[in-house]
């Protein structure tokens, strides 16, 4: 039987594009609703803390054309919303934690007396202090979950043979994750019994299950389907639940379809952003500028419940040490309970609060030294066989590679004479370099959570479905999964559809997070497809009594010859043969573990590597900033999709710039969301990316345990951004060399203008 | 009743005129192609196209439908994408799909109506007016560039099409559908028929909607409920023009209109700067020059910007009653005005700038673009041959309760020359006359560093060799 491997990876593009340009594709409130579908309206929380004394809905309940207000009592299963720890509840019981927590849920046959209801109700709460700041909650001891520490060898020995030690605190910000649609769900009852959820989430198990908590139902009552989601980064991966139970909770009680889609400023103020960290470093290094030991202390604010907090923490944690060999390591991560909305995933999963600290850190010892921070980078970049500081030992790493490629192609030194020559001859006009690695451990680090199954039709007539657990939200699983079938089955991508993402075709599903849905979702559709391949095969050399066929794009192969065969005769004579042309495949990546006792296993299948130059310019009058360009040499493996790769590099580039730029969540003392609209929490617009971004695939070949060895690329390029905030930095101290430089990013134009004149500059 | 031409079909509506045009197409229409990202103008997935006639010829407008009272597009013809899709991809869709512009997709049709605006608006397109025409829009997927690669590749093959057979040949090139080519003509008789049978829609004359930019935002429910009086085109509000010496501007032209005036282009050279600086295509198009002065914003641009021209407001009641007072005696507090509720700004207007006059406007956010002010400023400053400021006037906004003008920098600097140790005291003088607060856009200390540095770059523009520090 011939090989199909030799056969080339279809490539096209995003499939569901002609329906994006022409406004055809379906997002969830463009979804067709039945007749009479009731609006809903959460009533959430004025105040960050607090004791309810006061909730009196009788008035609000008789304006003409409310259905019902739903509060706590009238939740028939458990009133907890919350992931991995259940400390949330759906609707505040008491007390409230953060402003923005939902109390009641008003069921209407309109919005307009949905609206009238929510002015009618009284809610009178008794204010409690509130607690904003990590490092406060850590002091009183609100800790989510258990602290972590991971450590290598013995920095506290290490740092006696130092040469240069540098310590200090470093500061990022939360992000929004402003997905342009917004969180939602549609829900309405099924016969015997069951709730049917359209959803925009990327976890549909997960709003499945927590219905089911929620209605004290069994999860095969509850179906959750999800067409594709109008952007997600993290930010429907756990909190879209609440949207789903929210809306299958009316539709139980009303036995009435339900929709809710929450107002921008209200899915502002309610869902909760990236985590805000507060961290303590302390490096030091020998003489030839090697880093011998790093501590590192974490603090995240995690809001007021878990969500997904134990496990972002852990995440930077496994990142703390970013692209570099550091042979003694200690990093501690608290989890502080504050009285935010609960934070939750966003694209790099904690991973790019630990990378900024080390970078911090780096930066710091540089300046310190006088010397350019690359310098040190250089020197301490990983390679194959260190053992990171949570014990897997690193094999393949292109650190060194992307690094040096990345030098060499963009040709750094004249960079740098450039910017030079520039900075000399303008005097309020500065530019700055920065060069940022990034290592990026790919797999859920939850074990058990890197599985997948998919379920492929061929149908009679030779048209082929296929379903998975991936959810589209435009990084272009879609794509990657038609082309694995197509290649999988040898035939054209135009004969496959992929379906929307059910529960009650694929089921517990792993949400789509980790930049691992295109691995796992994909080698279950590889599974699934071998298996129809496998028998269509079978009848195919029964058939005509030849050992050597195959089918290759969209041809029936018979001895090394194109048959006379078309893909359609041969599915029809399957079908009569009562073949079975249909399969499930599974997928569990192999060879990961770890050990959460001892801190220590293998828990990523691969890493990712990379290494951006970013070159920024700053306006050293007005404190306002530009970006002359950013070049990227990626490793991407062998890009099995070289339109949406790019797509992902560019855009997580932005993403990340954006955080460590102008993306300020900024809370007030009492828990209150200031930047609570579009007018005042601003993400790169067109005018505000690089002039120039260049992105170059490293193109070798990734490990096996990548889909078709093209390596993952969600999340990794999003670190990227970090070189935007060092970039910045040192055109700052090219105008002001004494400024006083502290490591609290976003680098807003506040804080540029603030360090440009927070020394007289000599 | 409104009526309007929806993409090929007439509507009849007797929705209210202040409630959004975006809900319309979207609940009322089934036209679900036009996304609802954030209602307050600040994302572009609503956008859509609005057409009229302008000086005799069809123009398109995009504009956000999020915050577009539906009033307005009486007697005008309103596009969705579903207008606009044909059997094949449009140029600019098929760019798009190419060069993977779109991700996630929700943002998408936002950019293809803008692109498509664009298409229709500019005679000889480029890379740098197709980036302007999106400038609106916001995408959270792809980092633009390859946005801008299908903006590259939709202007580089598309030639110059030139005046009024602009959308003949657009029809043609397979832009749009070939219904465009009667609009003209339908549109012309809907707008007689309009005009003969009643003027409009009733009104309550003390609810006074513009564009929809600022009250849409602020209060959407409001505007809903009542019947404003839509002024945003009341034929007696519109215009730029001179008089004894003067130059007028009516109070409900459009940013946009500001922005293609001849005669504004030559009097203040810089506004096309100052434009980009201000809000978004979508926004221009609609936002009237009065909305921005009477919304009386400590930071609204076109209040500092005239303020540092000197300008004079024009005020007039229904009988007829005017009276002309200065754009600084405009303002008495937070969002107070010298106007009494039966008067309406008509008109501002603005002595020209005479030979060797510097006018300058700086502006800082968090986002140079589509974004409000921390601090803005503008700034009429002459220098004579003696290195003597000889005429000044300043204004700062986000320093004070309202537009500020800097009167007391202003006569310390009058008759001096600019030089180390004046500037130092000028800003003891400048930071003795404001007040700014601690809010989302910036702490105190910040602002006043900043209005500082932004009249150091106001007196740079006017000598680039001076230095401060």
């Amino acid at each position: 039987m011939k090989q199909t491997s030799s056969v080339p990876i279809p490539s096209f593009g995003n499939p569901d594009a002609i329906g994006h340009v022409t406004g055809r594709s379906l997002y969830l409130d463009d979804l067709p609703v039945m007749q009479e579908t009731l609006s809903l309206l959460v009533l959430d929380a004025p105040v960050a803390h607090g004791k309810i004394t006061r909730l009196d809905i009788q008035s609000a309940a008789t304006i003409p054309g409310v259905v019902t207000i739903l509060t706590a009592q009238d939740v028939p299963g458990e009133n907890q919303i919350g992931g991995i720890l259940p400390d949330e509840p759906l609707f505040a019981e008491g007390e409230v934690h953060f402003q923005g927590q939902p109390i009641l849920l008003i069921v209407a046959e309109t919005a307009e007396a949905a609206e009238a209801a929510k002015k009618a109700i009284v809610l009178e709460i008794d204010p409690l202090p509130v607690v904003t700041d990590p490092r406060e909650a850590y002091a009183k001891g609100h800790l989510l979950s258990p602290s972590r520490t991971f450590k290598r060898g013995d920095p506290h020995a290490a740092f006696e043979k130092c040469a240069y030690i540098f310590s200090g605190i470093a500061e990022n910000g939360g992000q929004e994750h402003l997905y342009l649609e917004t969180q939602g769900a549609y829900a309405y009852p099924t016969e015997s019994g069951g709730i049917k959820v359209h959803s925009s989430t990327q976890g549909p198990t997960a709003v499945q299950r927590t219905i089911a908590r929620i209605l004290g139902l069994p999860m095969n009552r509850i179906e959750v389907d999800v067409t594709r989601l109008g952007g997600g980064f993290g930010g429907k991966e756990d909190q879209a639940s609440l949207w789903g139970a929210l809306a299958a909770l009316a539709a139980w009680k009303t036995g009435k379809s339900a929709k809710l889609v929450p107002h921008r400023m209200q899915d502002l103020r309610m869902t909760g952003k990236r985590h805000p960290y507060s961290s303590d470093y302390k490096i030091g290094l020998d003489t030839n500028l090697r880093i011998l030991a790093y501590e590192a202390t974490y603090y995240q604010n995690g809001g007021a419940a878990a969500d997904l907090s134990p496990a972002i923490l852990e995440r930077t944690l496994f990142h703390a040490t970013n692209s570099y060999a550091i042979p003694n390591v200690s990093a501690t991560a608290h989890s502080c309970k504050t009285h935010l909305p609960p934070n939750t995933a966003f694209r790099g999963f904690g991973g790019p609060q630990g990378m900024f600290v080390i970078e911090a850190a780096i930066h710091h010892a540089a300046t310190a030294l006088g010397i350019p921070a690359f310098e040190i980078q250089e020197k301490n970049l990983v390679q194959d066989g260190y053992e990171m500081p949570y014990g897997q030992v690193l094999s393949d790493t292109k650190a060194i590679e992307t690094w040096r490629n990345a030098r060499e192609e963009f040709d750094l030194d004249h960079m740098l004479k450039d910017v030079e020559a520039f900075n000399n001859t303008h005097h309020y006009r500065k530019k700055g370099i920065a060069i940022m690695p990034i290592c990026f451990g790919i797999s859920f680090t939850n074990t058990m959570m890197n599985q997948a199954r998919a379920l492929v039709h061929v149908y009679s007539d030779g048209s082929v479905s296929v379903s998975t657990g991936a959810v589209e939200m435009g990084q272009g699983v879609n794509a990657k999964m038609i082309q694995v079938a197509a290649k999988t089955l040898g035939i054209h991508t135009k004969r496959i559809r992929l379906e929307t993402t059910n529960t009650g075709r694929v089921a517990n599903t792993s949400p789509s997070a980790a930049s691992a849905t295109a691995d796992l979702n994909g080698k279950a559709v590889l599974d699934a497809c071998k298996q129809i391949r496998t028998r269509i095969l079978a009848v195919l050399a029964e058939m005509t009594g030849s050992g050597e066929v195959s089918i290759e794009n969209d041809y029936i192969w018979v001895n090394q010859n194109v048959s006379g065969w078309s893909w359609e005769q041969l599915i029809k004579i399957c079908h009569t043969k009562r073949t079975n042309l249909s399969a499930k495949g599974h997928y569990a990546t192999p060879e990961i573990h770890f050990d959460k006792t001892r801190e220590k296993g293998h828990p990523f299948a691969y890493h990712v590597y990379g290494t951006a130059i970013t070159l920024a310019e700053v306006d050293c009058i007005r404190g306002t900033y530009e970006f002359d360009t950013v070049k990227i040499i990626h490793d991407g493996g062998n890009s099995m999709n070289h339109m949406v790769d790019i797509g992902q590099v560019e855009g997580g580039l932005i993403q990340g710039m954006g955080w460590m730029t102008m993306e300020e969540v900024v809370y007030d003392q009492q828990g209150k969301l200031r930047a609570n609209a579009l007018s005042t929490y601003k993400i790169p617009d067109i005018y505000a990316v690089p002039r120039e971004i260049v992105v170059r695939f490293l193109d070798e070949a990734g490990p096996e345990l990548a889909l078709f060895k093209s390596k993952a690329v969600g999340e990794p390029p999003l670190m990227y951004g970090i070189g935007a905030y060092f970039a910045i930095t040192n055109a700052i101290t090219a105008f002001n060399p004494t400024t006083h430089l502290t490591y609290t990013a976003p680098m807003t134009p506040e804080k540029v203008l603030l360090a440009l004149y927070s020394s007289s500059i000599p | 009743m409104i009526t309007f031409l929806l993409n090929h079909q007439l509507v009849q509506t007797d929705h209210p005129a202040g409630s959004t045009l975006l809900d319309f197409v979207r609940y009322h229409r089934r036209l679900t192609g036009t996304k609802i990202g954030c209602r307050e103008g600040d994302c572009g997935a609503c956008t859509l196209l609005v057409g009229d006639f302008e000086d005799g010829q069809l123009v398109y407008r995009s504009v956000t439908s999020c915050i577009m009272p539906l009033g307005n597009v009486n007697g005008r013809h309103v596009v969705t994408v579903e207008g606009v899709n044909l059997p094949h991809l449009s140029p600019v869709q098929a760019a798009l799909v190419e060069e993977n512009g779109t991700q996630c997709g929700f943002c998408t049709v936002g950019f293809v109506m803008s692109l498509t605006g664009f298409m229709m608006t500019h005679h000889k397109p480029t890379k740098e007016s197709g980036i302007t025409a999106v400038d609106g829009n916001i995408c959270r997927c792809t980092g633009y560039k390859s946005i801008e690669r299908a903006i590259t590749r939709l202007t580089d093959t598309m030639e110059t099409v030139s005046g009024r057979d602009r959308l003949a040949a657009l029809t043609q090139k397979g832009f749009l559908p070939a219904y465009f080519a009667q609009i003209p003509e339908r549109l012309q008789v809907l707008q007689h028929m309009l005009s003969e049978k009643y003027r409009g829609i009733p009104e309550d004359h003390n609810v006074v909607l513009g564009g929809g930019t600022d009250l849409l935002v602020q209060r959407p429910e409001n505007v809903r409920i009542s019947r404003p009086r839509l002024v945003a085109r009341e034929i007696d509000l519109q215009g730029i023009w001179m008089e004894n010496g003067r130059c007028f501007l009516g109070a409900s032209t459009t940013v946009t209109q500001l922005a293609e005036s001849d005669l504004l282009q030559k009097m203040l050279p810089t506004l096309p700067k100052v434009i980009k600086l201000v809000s978004s295509t979508q926004i221009r198009n609609k936002a009237t020059l009065a909305g921005n002065i009477v919304n009386a914003s400590p930071i609204g641009d076109f209040s500092i910007f005239f303020l540092g021209l000197n300008a004079d407001v024009h005020l007039s009641t229904r009988s007829g009653r005017g009276r002309t007072i200065p754009l600084r005696d405009f303002y008495t507090g937070y969002k107070q005005l010298a106007k009494r509720l039966e008067e309406h700004l008509t008109a501002i207007s603005f002595l020209p700038p005479e030979e060797g006059v510097v006018v300058n406007f700086e502006k800082v956010c968090k986002r140079t673009h589509l974004d409000i002010a921390s601090v803005n400023s503008a700034c009429m400053i002459k220098i004579n041959e003696d290195g003597m400021i000889t005429h000044l006037h300043l204004s700062a906004g986000g320093v004070a309760p309202y537009p500020k003008y800097l009167e007391k920098t202003c006569q310390f600097l009058i008759g001096k020359k600019p030089h180390e140790a004046l500037f130092k005291a000028a800003n003891e003088v400048l930071q003795q006359e404001i007040a700014p607060i601690n809010d989302v856009r910036g702490q105190e200390a910040y602002k006043r560093l900043l209005i500082r540095q932004l009249v150091f770059a106001h007196l740079q523009v006017a000598l680039p060799d001076i230095r401060f520090v």
